[in-house]
């Protein structure tokens, strides 16, 4: 009963992991599109040729010995049976390698692509920079890649301490992103939707812990976001964020945040100028809202222990008014 | 048929289980981290007493409680080593051998080698330029960053090493030893009011 319910409980979580936004089974960007193909040809192929291998041992095993005279015929027969299936398999691995060489020049990255975006994994968050250009200024966020939908985005991979890796099975493969290296990677959604990524190589206590969102937009939605994006943080409208904006820059917050636009300039952790438009904090770990950015602030290391955000001594006024802060930067 | 058993498998086997037993007993003995000081206890380590000059002093008793954490425990010191990047201390002591800055290095410690005195001058300011820390930095923190401060002038190596460089080594490690051999003459980045030999 209980191993029946524990292999329920199983496959019920391989087939969650299957489907929806984390998944390289279903591929909604053109390199994820070249892998699936390939990956599912090689299985079809090798599955096909593991029925024929077995269906040949059945039927050696299963056949009497025959007591027959070996002519010159039966002899022919042989070779050319051997020889033949000798050059099926040259054949179908030979075809194999070309296919993943092409599928492996598929999804390199082109020429020119539309959009560099510079991704700096650290211990446990993503920081994303974005490059200005004469019509914006360039600008800085965390752990949500926003792209166009149908353009070429290319994600130079840096990290700062440790290798980590970025994976988003739904858009692309693998890469991995090593200090003091800068690595690249073609990214591009060919469907509007939100894209779930995750650290893929062991990076130390809070791994499972650093998952990136990309965000695939039609290109005018993007703009408009890029555009609020490189904006300075707004003016809090409320008494409660207008304490709050007082108590993070005389607090231990601003030593290591930027808030843009204000005298906080910290840069060992993420950039805080539009936080609360970002659909979850401390590397999707939690939706933002007002309740979790404050169970965050109050107590990092219980939410998530071992990060570098120390737990900063507030009193609950100050605690209140930081987050409603931090909610209203959006 | 009796199989005989020998004398060098039994040896083996014993050898196997001895180095079993000793691993799983060096995994269970493994430093423990403390990653959530109890907030009682971190306000508790804001509680050092000075001597009037500023130069040496008492350490909260909790700091003792704690077994002297931020001197020997290497999760602290190389934390201690991260906050060193991050806060810019670097800007003016380099890589410990100091600049506009003292260095640490060189073993001349203004305000003597104590913990608690690197610990005031982090987060109370000193002369001549150092800034005080107080509002930027929690009081742990201050007492991670002091742990491997100490730990890059330190007279006698620690047993405990913060992480590895990634970049280039430019100076001797922080766990080296002998220390003392490879001190400078002088202090190092000293300002003229605090002499050569404060």
């Amino acid at each position: 009963m209980k191993a029946a319910r524990v292999v329920a409980l199983g496959l019920g979580a391989i087939a969650c992991g299957c489907s929806g936004n984390q998944s390289a089974l279903h591929p909604y960007g053109a390199p994820a599109i070249h892998v699936e193909h390939l990956i599912v040809g090689i299985v079809a192929l090798c599955t096909v040729v593991w029925v024929l291998v077995m269906a040949t041992l059945g039927a050696a095993l299963w056949r009497r010995r025959q007591k027959k005279v070996e002519t010159e015929i039966s002899q022919q027969w042989l070779t050319m049976t051997v020889t033949a299936a000798l050059a099926l398999t040259v054949i179908l691995i030979a075809g194999m390698t070309i296919a993943s060489f092409y599928t492996t020049r598929a999804i390199g990255l082109p020429a020119k692509a539309a959009l560099t975006i510079t991704l700096k994994a650290q211990q446990w968050w993503w920081q994303v920079t974005y490059a200005g250009s004469a019509a914006m200024p360039g600008f800085q966020t965390a752990n949500e890649i926003h792209i166009p939908v149908g353009q070429d985005v290319q994600i130079l991979l840096e990290s700062a301490d440790v290798i980590h890796s970025f994976w988003v099975p739904s858009l692309a493969g693998k890469q991995d992103l090593v200090p003091g290296r800068s690595n690249s990677l073609l990214l591009r959604a060919e469907k509007p939707g939100v894209y779930r990524g995750q650290c893929a190589e062991f990076c130390g206590l809070q791994h499972s812990h650093m998952a990136v969102l990309v965000i695939a937009e039609a290109p005018a939605d993007y703009t408009r976001w890029a555009v609020s994006q490189s904006a300075d943080a707004i003016m809090p409208a409320g008494p409660d964020a207008a304490a709050g904006r007082t108590a993070f820059l005389a607090k231990p917050c601003a030593a290591c945040h930027t808030v843009r636009g204000t005298a906080a300039t910290g840069t060992s952790g993420p950039d805080l100028t539009h936080v609360g438009s970002r659909q979850t904090i401390a590397a999707g770990l939690v939706e933002t809202t007002r309740g979790s950015l404050a169970a965050w602030i109050a107590d990092p290391q219980t939410l998530k222990p071992g990060n570098n955000m120390p737990m900063v001594p507030l009193t609950s006024f100050e605690l209140q008014d930081i987050s409603a802060y931090m909610e209203s930067l959006k | 048929m009796k199989r005989e058993i020998s004398h060098s498998n039994v040896a083996f086997a014993a050898a196997a289980i001895a180095i079993g037993i000793t691993s799983a007993a060096l995994g269970w003995l493994r430093e423990p981290r403390e990653l959530r000081l109890d907030p009682p206890v971190a306000s508790g380590l804001d509680g050092l007493r000075l001597m009037p000059n500023g130069i040496s002093g008492t350490p909260p008793e909790s700091y003792f409680a704690l077994g002297k954490p931020y001197e020997t425990d290497a999760y602290n010191l190389s934390q201690g080593k991260r906050l060193y990047a991050w806060f810019g201390c670097p800007a003016c002591h380099g890589d410990g051998r100091g600049g506009a800055g003292p260095s640490f290095l060189d073993g001349w410690w203004l305000y003597g080698p104590e913990i608690v005195s690197i610990v005031a001058s982090i987060r109370d300011g000193r002369p001549h330029g150092m800034p005080p820390f107080r509002d930027r930095m929690t009081i742990e923190q201050i007492w991670q960053l002091a742990g491997y401060v100490q730990t890059i002038g330190a007279y006698t190596p620690k047993v405990a090493a913060p992480g590895r460089d990634d970049d280039k080594q430019t100076r001797p490690a922080e766990n080296r030893g002998p220390a003392k051999i490879l001190f400078d003459q002088g202090p190092v980045g000293v300002h003229p009011d605090q002499g050569p030999s404060p």
